[in-house]
């Protein structure tokens, strides 16, 4: 009896802020200029990403250090294959997403056997070798003048990608899909177990979980979610240089992930739109950006280690302690 | 490939491999004491041979640009440590990304300072040329290198097995609960190691400022490098990143005569059949957890 009412009264303002939020995404087009409107196309991509990291962080407990890798790799897949005449915009996103999630599976398989600081390293290691790779495999990857130039896709639809409003709602598609899904997975009995391996590897490992399949399986579905913000990314800016394969790329998403509160899902989006909107507003007045981000990342290690989401909650549910970052 | 430029490939390899070695040692001993994966650490060396040519402008004189940067990044280590990590004893997490913030800061910063483009340092006075070994020209600045690396690799080695201080923090890496139970204040040893480490990799930013220069992204390509040697080595041990670095050192120098471009996944090829054989690096010890 009890219980129930107590679950009504989370799940009804619930369903009613998700319906709200939704439908505030899908009117904003109609009232903002394009740098807004930009802007939002940004943060709903770069929520993708995040979201796709906090499987890795917040769900599987692998605070992975070159998650910017999947996103690059997947973009530069799409930029290539643009280059070499492929328009069609679902034939680019399954090629993206497959070698995305293709590399992770073979990283995966090197990376996994380790954990802890070990882990981080040795992602970071990996993440700087594809970086140099990009800069030098100059006739594939332009080097470090990068692919510019590349033109909305194709979508076999009536409609036409050049429009930015049209784009953006692409994007908000994909966003809400991506979230319905990753929802759906971490509620599942398999996101469950991931979970399970977080908390305690060797516990479900004695309940017969091969807990290295687990990871992987997370592993793999953070990078073909990464892949996808990829494709999306370099059809938005119509380009791609090693940059966006650079640490300081795979730093940025970490801090969207625990500015937002990282295990939360929708936490890591706010952290994205945060992040984002601060970049903007920074890099109009300096160019110091990365000294901004370098303090915030400091800051919030040291003040906000739930993160916006986790903060809130805490309110809300009368202080149930969530521990530090990922662990 | 003559048998003569080999031996000169080989010097390049060792030279190479010293200079990391003084940045991956730093790195190696704050892992093993502290439990931290310093991401800054790679900034220190790059810190390093910025200051370092700046210092070098304005005295004229190497041996005080090297002293000098390397005191004045010994410092800001200290600082951060003291200011910030201490905070986060045995939060191993939080201290990663409080490194990973400093390291957005100092690349940042350095490129506030010096700009974009990248430096090098002039060698030092005496040692301008080149020497004639086996019929093939080699500068003899990078005998000075190999000759600086293997002076700091002997006393860092005296360092930690003769002294009472180098006994606490090897005595630390292995169990740093015993070490406090005896009374011993291992925080002080945290600060000294964290400034050591800084020193170390200052110093290389410098020594391998002729050689490599600074530049922006220097940061990371010596990070990047620096976990590779760690990983492959072993962790918290002198012997593991000593011989770590020479293996890197020499992949990296023989793999780009060989395939250019390419020579950095020798390293990494190497480095996945290192951790799918021996996980716990080459010289390390036990599992790695």
């Amino acid at each position: 009896m009890k219980l129930t009412e107590k679950i009504d009264f989370y799940q009804k303002p619930r369903d009613f802020w998700r319906g709200l939020i939704t439908l505030i995404l899908i009117l904003t087009p109609l009232g903002i200029n394009s740098y807004g409107l930009s802007l939002l196309t940004q943060v709903l991509i770069f929520g993708i990403l995040a979201m796709s990291l906090d499987i890795l962080i917040g769900y599987t407990g692998l605070v992975s250090f070159n998650h910017a890798t999947f996103f690059g790799v997947s973009a530069y897949t799409t930029g290539i294959l643009f280059y070499c005449g492929w328009k069609n915009f679902w034939l680019t996103l399954g090629a993206g997403i497959a070698v995305s999630t293709a590399l992770a599976i073979l990283l995966g398989l090197v990376v996994l056997r380790s954990s802890g600081p070990y882990f981080l390293m040795i992602t970071l290691a990996f993440g700087q070798m594809i970086f140099a790779l990009a800069w030098r495999w100059r006739s594939l990857t332009g080097g470090d003048d990068g692919l510019p130039g590349i033109s909305r896709p194709d979508l076999g639809l009536p409609v036409s990608m050049e429009n930015n409003i049209s784009f953006y709602y692409l994007v908000l598609v994909f966003f809400l899909a991506t979230l319905f899904a990753l929802w759906k997975f971490v509620h599942s009995p398999l996101g469950m177990s991931v979970v399970g391996v977080r908390e305690s590897e060797s516990r479900m490992q004695a309940l017969g979980y091969n807990t290295f399949g687990l990871k992987l399986a997370a592993y793999a579905l953070a990078a073909a979610v990464s892949g996808l913000a990829g494709v999306l990314y370099v059809y938005f800016t119509g380009f791609i240089s090693p940059q966006e394969l650079n640490w300081t790329m795979s730093g940025l998403i970490i801090l969207m992930v625990i500015i937002g509160g990282a295990g939360t899902l929708v936490g890591p989006v706010i952290g994205a739109a945060v992040i984002l909107v601060l970049q903007n507003l920074i890099s109009s007045y300096t160019d110091r950006w990365p000294l901004f981000m370098g303090i915030l990342f400091i800051l919030c290690v040291m003040y906000a280690r739930n993160g916006i989401l986790g903060y809130f909650l805490k309110l809300f549910k009368g202080g149930k302690n969530h521990e530090g970052i990922g662990s | 490939m003559e048998g003569s430029q080999l031996f000169i490939l080989a010097l390049n390899g060792l030279s190479y491999g010293l200079l990391l070695f003084l940045s991956a040692v730093g790195l190696s001993l704050i892992f093993g004491l502290m439990g931290v994966v310093n991401m800054a650490h790679g900034s220190y060396y790059m810190l390093g041979a910025y200051i370092g040519t700046t210092l070098f402008q304005f005295t004229g004189s190497f041996c005080l640009s090297i002293l000098g940067a390397s005191l004045t990044v010994a410092l800001i280590g200290v600082l951060t440590e003291y200011v910030f990590f201490r905070r986060f004893y045995q939060q191993e997490l939080e201290q990663v990304l409080l490194s990973f913030g400093f390291a957005y800061i100092f690349m940042d910063l350095s490129k506030w300072l010096w700009g974009g483009f990248p430096l090098s340092l002039p060698k030092p006075a005496l040692f301008q040329d080149s020497i004639t070994i086996l019929g093939q020209a080699f500068p003899s600045y990078r005998l000075l290198v190999i000759l600086m690396g293997l002076v700091t690799a002997l006393s860092l080695w005296l360092f930690l097995e003769r002294t009472r201080t180098g006994t606490i923090i090897r005595a630390g890496v292995d169990d740093k609960e015993m070490v406090t139970g005896m009374g011993i204040n291992i925080k002080l040893y945290f600060t000294l190691t964290f400034a050591l480490g800084a020193f170390l990799a200052a110093f290389g930013g410098v020594a391998g400022g002729p050689i490599i220069g600074a530049y922006q992204g220097l940061d990371f390509d010596i990070l990047a490098l620096a976990l590779a040697i760690v990983v492959v080595g072993g962790l918290g041990t002198l012997k593991g990143a000593f011989w770590g670095s020479i293996l890197i050192g020499f992949m990296e120098t023989f793999g780009k005569a060989l395939f250019p471009n390419y020579a950095i996944f020798v390293i990494y090829v190497v480095m996945v059949l290192i951790l799918i054989f021996k996980p716990a690096g080459l010289m390390g010890r036990g599992k790695p957890s």
